[in-house]
């Protein structure tokens, strides 16, 4: 995909909430929008794709179904690669990035309880041989309501 | 407390809503349940808060934002719901939650900021600090660089080849 369309912006930026729960949602878009089911189907696989979207989904609040814990670790760089690798392989391991700092790797671990949380940290503790500074989230102040894009050049 | 069912549908529906025209159908079978019963669910949950949005969930990077810092502070305990909540409403913040003090970490305050490149994301932060009043409080910016892993919360084990996306 070369350029995002016109249809590609409003679906990117109309339907980050409130994304229709009806038997053919697809369906009800197209509508509001003035084009077919046929078009909307093609141009989110087309977003799928191209990698523009994760997903169309749920955002759960932290802590209500499961546990959580973002997890920072000081790594040397030429290792790095091979530790995040290691990492990202868990399966209840769900984000995982480099940021510019003594703590250059940082992860958030998700788990059904506050045992399997731990015990995922300290096997990933075990294989790296690198310590986990645990931050376990206490409170969330954010109400999601999606993020507005300026996709005038995109 | 969240019903089994619930969990089974949240967990399915987290890997993605299928792109055909009877999605709700789709996630239905996966997890035995009727389609009328998995709207029902999900609108339920939307209503009690459990589902703080259900829609589409970009790539910033892709789309440009390829700046994101994590921001931190040490505040007092006592101000950070005040402070949690003003920065909350700022457009371009898209995470803000409260973590425990480490001994090598004594910062308690997070908050994520996306934007198309650091020199945007360093004149927000700038906006946000005097509009908060957080020019007092020790801070620390954290660009990201490399992703290595982004995909949606899973809560169980999930079978292996539907890890990671």
């Amino acid at each position: 995909m070369k350029q995002l369309t016109t249809l590609h912006k409003q679906l990117l930026n109309d339907y980050q909430r409130d994304f229709p729960l009806s038997t053919r949602p697809y369906q009800d878009i197209a509508e509001t929008l003035g084009v077919t089911e046929d078009q909307v189907l093609s141009a989110f696989t087309e977003l799928n794709a191209s990698g523009f979207i994760s997903r169309i989904g749920p955002v759960i609040p932290p802590n209500h179904i499961g546990v959580s814990a973002l997890v920072a670790m000081s790594v040397p760089e030429p290792k790095l690669q091979q530790v995040a690798d290691i990492i990202s392989a868990h399966p209840e391991v769900n984000h995982n990035y480099e940021r510019e700092h003594r703590f250059n790797l940082w992860f958030v671990v998700i788990a059904s309880d506050a045992e399997h949380l731990s015990s995922v940290i300290d096997e990933i503790e075990q294989q790296t041989a690198y310590p986990a500074m645990r931050l376990p989230m206490l409170d969330d102040f954010f109400i999601d309501l999606g993020f507005k894009l300026d996709l005038n050049n995109a | 407390m969240l019903e089994e069912k619930d969990r089974q549908l949240l967990e399915q529906i987290q890997q993605g809503l299928p792109i055909c025209p009877r999605p709700y159908l789709e996630i239905g079978r996966l997890c035995n349940m009727p389609e009328a019963e998995v709207l029902e669910r999900l609108s339920k949950l939307k209503q009690q808060g459990l589902i703080k949005r259900m829609g589409v969930i970009v790539k910033h990077r892709q789309l440009g934002y390829r700046a994101n810092a994590m921001v931190v502070w040490n505040v007092p305990d006592s101000l950070i719901k005040q402070l949690g909540g003003h920065i909350s409403q700022f457009s371009f913040v898209t995470l803000c939650y409260q973590r425990p003090r480490q001994p090598e970490w004594p910062y308690n305050l997070y908050c994520m900021i996306h934007g198309k490149d650091q020199t945007t994301v360093l004149t927000q932060l700038a906006q946000l600090v005097e509009a908060c009043g957080l020019d007092s409080f020790d801070q620390q910016i954290l660009f990201s660089n490399r992703c290595f892993k982004q995909r949606g919360a899973i809560y169980q084990k999930p079978k292996p080849t539907l890890a990671d996306g």
